[in-house]
């Protein structure tokens, strides 16, 4: 019986015990893409200082109201945010969010053709027009014209999108809205869009699903996931003329060449960036941080953080197929990290 | 005399009634139990008022902005924001009443072998696995939708139908396997278990009297059912009735397998799309207020299909029963 009660009373001290170091803790809620690394970046953190983040993979549009509402102390997103937002965001909350871009990702396009050995090439403008549903057979004069020498075949293609609201379809989508015009014009670009043609899955694994099973099928999925299950896929001609396969450094060089003409608030979209090596469907993802906070340990934590992050945590990133940012976007991260203040008052 | 009897009678019934009565009210614990048990009734009730309140106050952008026409309009825009919630109504109520359509025979036969024929040994262990087959969570149904229905839609069945019967409307188009078809025959194969299970629960309630009576008029087998089958109508409408609202409100599985396209044709091999697909795949990225009200409108509408349909089940089941009474 004593034994019971003392071991009862030693489970309890412990408890209490990592209670007290874990005082500090943050709320943070948002984007799914990016949960990954997130949840590995926070176990370290936790580890390491005992500051406990805890992050709901909740989707970047319920993580953009979350902070528009006040409910969390930081976000995230896979889109930016919008200036409506911004400014509904700075009414309700009396400060502004700031955009941080931790990693990013690259979507590519994925098909299913058995006969045709080569790895096929496309353009944006052609890509556009297959989702368009204007091109819909694979020996099209348009494809067969990227692709000298290989013999595609006589077959309907099948479109695959995703159905659920992703930042995948995000990315996507703007990209096409760069490169095709009547894209632009009859679909524009979100995390969900009214798709011309073609069958909706859900998730990567439903897209993949679809182009896996379905012969003469066409379908985008983000890159990690392409990678991990050794799904082929399409090369891109990007802004420069040169055909690119997606991997990390091609889409690091895309962050590369977009660092130049950053956007003071860092909402970047990188599609279509120019560059020799850029992959041109790529894109960041973002902390949307406040501006201003109010708690000043909360503040010093996220700050501390974010640093961190930057600093030690994008090592992290390429065992989990995320692509790391190059090292002139971290420079802007940090500066922009610098403005944080608590009560109008500067974090050293 | 007479008078006196019925006077005194009077009074001894109208004392008993204050009497019980006031032996009610003074035990405290039995008025609290009582009031206590009436306010948890009351508290369901008032929890479908709050959550249909709730919805209507959040889809009222929605409501605002487009009004009827959102009934009726079979656009979904989420870049332009135009929502119409037709092609989402459409494909819900066809993808539900087509399941019914081959579960309803299908799950009838099942019980009417498990109640009426099948040899003791073997119900047991037959109605077990029908009842095992709604416990089997719906992703699971989804996954062997997309890795075996699927396929074998694309590759079989579907290419036959459109050879054989390809000047039907139902039956044009290119096979892909996803679609309206594969979602009516997984929604059919979940809602199964409930129409057996249940019908076959009614059938066994019908009085052996009843059978043995048929059978000593010389009735043969055949006949015996089909009199236990009438005897039974009611329960049977309203099992096929909560087989219809637990399609009409399945997800997971009619997601992944639909092929979630806003779209209202005829034919089945075309993908459409369902309210609760709707909701479920985008939801949690919707960011704008006007498309997250339409969205909130869209789970308004599907919440009071939902009543309808249980309440006119019940009505049917209520109206049969009556007539049933009657002739009993």
């Amino acid at each position: 019986m004593k034994i019971k009660l003392f071991l009862f009373a030693a489970a309890f001290f412990a408890l209490l015990s990592t209670l007290t170091i874990a005082q500090v803790q943050l709320t943070g809620a948002g984007a799914t893409f990016p949960y990954v690394i997130y949840s590995q970046w926070f176990d370290l953190y936790h580890q390491k200082t005992g500051v406990q983040i805890n992050y709901q993979s909740i989707g970047s549009g319920a993580g953009i109201r979350q902070v528009i509402e006040g409910t969390v102390d930081f976000g995230a997103s896979d889109g930016p945010m919008s200036d409506k937002q911004l400014k509904q965001a700075k009414e309700k909350r009396g400060t502004e969010i700031l955009h941080i871009p931790t990693v990013m990702g690259a979507v590519v396009v994925s098909y299913n053709l058995p006969s045709v050995k080569e790895i096929l090439k496309l353009d944006g403008k052609t890509l556009g027009d297959i989702f368009l549903g204007k091109i819909y057979m694979w020996n099209d004069k348009r494809i067969q014209e990227l692709n000298p020498g290989v013999k595609l075949p006589d077959r309907a293609i099948l479109v695959a999108h995703r159905s659920d609201g992703s930042g995948t379809s995000f990315i996507f989508t703007n990209y096409l809205s760069k490169v095709n015009d009547e894209w632009a014009k009859k679909v524009g670009f979100g995390t969900s869009v009214s798709w011309p043609v073609g069958l909706g899955g859900k998730g990567n694994e439903g897209v993949s699903g679809l182009v896996k099973q379905t012969g003469g099928a066409i379908g985008y999925v983000e890159l990690a996931y392409a990678v991990q299950n050794k799904l082929p896929y399409l090369l891109l001609k990007n802004k420069d003329g040169n055909f690119v396969k997606a991997d990390f450094n091609t889409v690091s060089a895309a962050a590369e060449g977009a660092s130049k003409n950053m956007p003071d608030d860092l909402r970047a979209i990188l599609t279509n960036a120019g560059g020799k090596n850029s992959y041109p469907i790529s894109g960041f993802t973002w902390l949307l941080i406040y501006k201003d906070m109010k708690d000043k340990v909360k503040a010093k934590a996220l700050v501390n953080f974010l640093r961190w992050a930057l600093e030690k945590g994008e090592a992290y990133a390429k065992d989990l197929y995320y692509a790391p940012l190059p090292k002139s976007v971290v420079k802007l991260c940090e500066k922009k990290i610098d403005s944080i203040t608590v009560n109008g008052q500067r974090i050293n | 005399m007479l008078e006196q009897i019925k006077l005194k009678n009077k009074i001894f019934f109208t004392l008993n009634k204050v009497f019980s009565r006031s032996i009610a009210s003074a035990n405290t614990g039995d008025f609290i139990y009582k009031k206590l048990t009436q306010f948890f009734a009351f508290l369901v009730f008032l929890l479908v008022l709050v959550m249909g309140y709730e919805m209507y106050v959040g889809s009222k952008l929605s409501i605002d902005k487009f009004g009827w026409n959102f009934l009726v309009n079979s656009t979904w825009d989420p870049v332009k924001e135009i929502f119409g919630a037709l092609p989402a109504i459409y494909g819900t109520l066809i993808s539900s009443f087509l399941a019914l359509l081959i579960s309803v025979p299908l799950g009838l036969g099942v019980a009417i072998f498990l109640s009426e024929l099948s040899p003791n040994w073997l119900e047991k262990p037959l109605s077990f696995l029908t009842e095992l087959l709604a416990g089997i969570p719906s992703v699971v149904y989804g996954l062997w939708g997309i890795f075996v229905l699927v396929p074998l839609l694309r590759n079989v069945v579907e290419p036959f139908l459109f050879k054989h019967f390809g000047n039907l409307p139902f039956f044009q188009g290119a096979p892909y396997g996803f679609g309206m078809m594969a979602a009516a025959i997984i929604l059919s194969i979940m809602v199964l278990p409930i129409i057996s299970s249940i019908s076959r629960d009614v059938l066994k309630s019908v009085p052996n009297s009843q059978r043995e009576a048929a059978l000593a008029l010389g009735a043969t087998k055949w006949e015996v059912i089909k009199i236990v089958l009438a005897n039974s109508r009611s329960g049977i409408l309203g099992a096929s009735m909560l087989g219809l609202g637990r399609a009409i409100g399945e997800t997971m599985a009619v997601t992944m397998v639909i092929g979630n396209r806003a779209l209202i044709s005829p034919s089945l091999f075309d993908p459409a799309y369902t309210m609760a697909s709707v909701l479920a795949n985008e939801f949690t990225e919707a960011s704008s207020d006007l498309y997250l009200s339409s969205l909130i409108e869209l789970a308004l509408i599907l919440f009071a299909i939902t009543i309808i349909i249980n309440v006119a089940a019940r009505i049917f089941v209520w109206s049969f029963e009556k007539r049933w009474s009657s002739v009993g």
